[in-house]
């Protein structure tokens, strides 16, 4: 469980929960909800490098498809593979269950200048 | 949604946005996507029931000693089998065969019918119902701007709607009723774009909120779901029913569409006929072809469709079904001899994604 609180979150709505040089990335709850029926999701190859900012995955609900962004660098190291049986655990447990991918970090320094939860909620608000 | 553009709204559009539905643009009307979920009202009306508001519809009322004459001329389907109580569905073409529109034309009496048209086209149709009613003794009058419609969907719709207007229960499929309704003049009509049994109502816009109340009180104890165009869009896809302006238009033939059945050579002239006649006899080079995909992900509208390296054509239509829980759609391809169940594939984020030519419609409710 990557408790909201101590997660940092991009202005793409990804989270990131960050622990040595490995961070695991999902979808925030506020995304899931305006998303809502989640039915697929595409991940990442494990292996594959990406840049901070880069689509790499996607989410597609009934009506629509969304590009997932890397929030930091580096190279994917684990994708999630529960979402291709049940792609809901997004909605139902977006910090949990429902998370995408990790990374294995090539700059530490990028999940720190990402928003911290009480800067995401607040950017939440400004955006409504 | 652009700030812009002034959209119309229904008259239960006060009601739509105090429920915190998400509301769109839909052919220049505020309208609900969703209230709470695509996938729950899609179910709410696979199982129970759910109410639609589809006052964007256009109703054209046609009357007059010359009202069939005149329908029949404008129509690919045989107007005489709305005798007075039933509908028909049909076609109405360009001289070209192409698809100028696809109604309900309703007989509630003797020389009188109410034509239910699409939103996008309900100003274009008009026009075209007044050009060709000046040869014929018919009187023709949009009444879309006074009239609110709500189809009630699904296999517990009977109980709801016969509390409401009561000897709608015993109508047959495309059967139609004119009712007084708290007062006013409205008419119950068993027709719906779901793919389950079900009504639409049609009633003065007065009369509008009372409506819906009562719809969701009766609605309450049989598991009524208020529902938005979101779920009216997988539903009628999984029913393998046309929407207009993307399934069909004015460059697309019924027979192009798989819709032959919609279309009576045998009774008469009417417009259009001479170039459904010619593609008869000359043959189809593309038809609306159903495509279920034998992968998961999602095939969107545009996706383009191959067998092998060669291309077939695009959808025109395509969703994620709840029902068969995989990714549908249909699209104009051109080798009309493809049958369910041939391989082909679909063009989904840069990727061809295996997918098989299927059957329409992908689901049919059992009887």
């Amino acid at each position: 469980m990557a408790s909201p609180e101590k997660c940092r979150f991009a202005k793409s709505h990804e989270w990131v929960s960050a622990e040595g040089d490995k961070a695991v990335v999902g979808i925030s709850d506020h995304a899931q909800a305006e998303i809502t029926d989640v039915v697929h999701v595409e991940l990442p190859k494990p292996g594959r490098k990406v840049k901070a900012g880069e689509a790499c995955a996607v989410v597609e609900s009934v009506k629509a498809a969304f590009d997932i962004y890397a929030p930091v660098s580096g190279e994917v190291s684990e994708v999630n593979g529960e979402l291709s049986k049940d792609p809901s655990l997004v909605n139902q447990s977006p910090h949990d269950k429902g998370w995408f991918f990790s990374i294995k970090i090539s700059d530490p320094t990028e999940a720190s200048a990402l928003m911290d939860f009480s800067q995401y909620q607040e950017f939440l608000k400004a955006a409504h | 949604m652009t700030a812009t553009t002034e959209l119309r709204r229904t008259p239960f559009y006060g009601i739509h946005k105090a429920m915190g539905a998400r509301l769109v643009d839909f052919h220049g009307w505020e309208l609900p996507i969703q209230f709470t979920s695509i996938l729950k009202e899609h179910q709410a009306v696979r199982s129970r029931c759910g109410v639609f508001d589809v006052s964007h519809m256009g109703q054209i009322l046609v009357e007059g000693k010359q009202a069939l004459e005149f329908l029949q001329k404008i129509n690919t389907n045989d107007i005489a089998k709305a005798a007075p109580g039933k509908a028909v569905y049909s076609h109405m073409l360009n001289e070209k065969g192409g698809v100028v529109d696809d109604v309900i034309v309703g007989c509630y009496g003797p020389g009188r019918y109410l034509v239910v048209v699409n939103a996008g086209t309900a100003d274009k149709d008009f026009r075209w119902y007044q050009r060709h009613a000046a040869a014929f003794d018919v009187r023709v009058e949009n009444q879309s701007d006074l009239l609110c419609m709500l189809a009630i969907q699904g296999p517990t719709a009977v109980p709801v709607v016969e509390a409401i207007t009561p000897g709608s229960a015993p109508l047959p499929r495309f059967g139609v009723l004119e009712i007084e309704l708290f007062g006013q003049r409205a008419f119950v009509q068993r027709t719906g774009y779901t793919g389950e049994d079900g009504f639409e109502i049609i009633a003065p816009n007065e009369i509008a909120p009372r409506l819906w109340e009562e719809v969701v009180s009766h609605g309450r104890s049989y598991g009524l779901a208020p529902c938005g165009l979101g779920a009216r869009d997988t539903l009628r896809l999984e029913a393998g029913l046309l929407l207009y302006g993307q399934d069909i238009d004015d460059e697309h033939t019924p027979f192009e569409a798989n819709y032959g059945w919609v279309v009576k050579l045998e009774k008469g002239d009417f417009v259009g006929k001479g170039a459904l006649e010619r593609q008869k006899r000359e043959g189809l080079k593309r038809r609306l072809t159903g495509v279920a995909l034998s992968e998961s992900g999602v095939p969107r509208a545009g996706a383009i469709v191959r067998a092998g390296e060669t291309v077939l054509g695009s959808l025109v239509s395509a969703t994620f079904s709840p029902t068969l829980q995989k990714g549908i759609g249909v699209g104009y391809l051109d080798r009309p001899e493809l049958r369910p169940g041939e391989m082909i594939s679909v063009e989904i984020h840069g990727r061809r994604v295996a997918a098989e030519v299927a059957a329409v419609p992908f689901y049919r409710r059992e009887a």
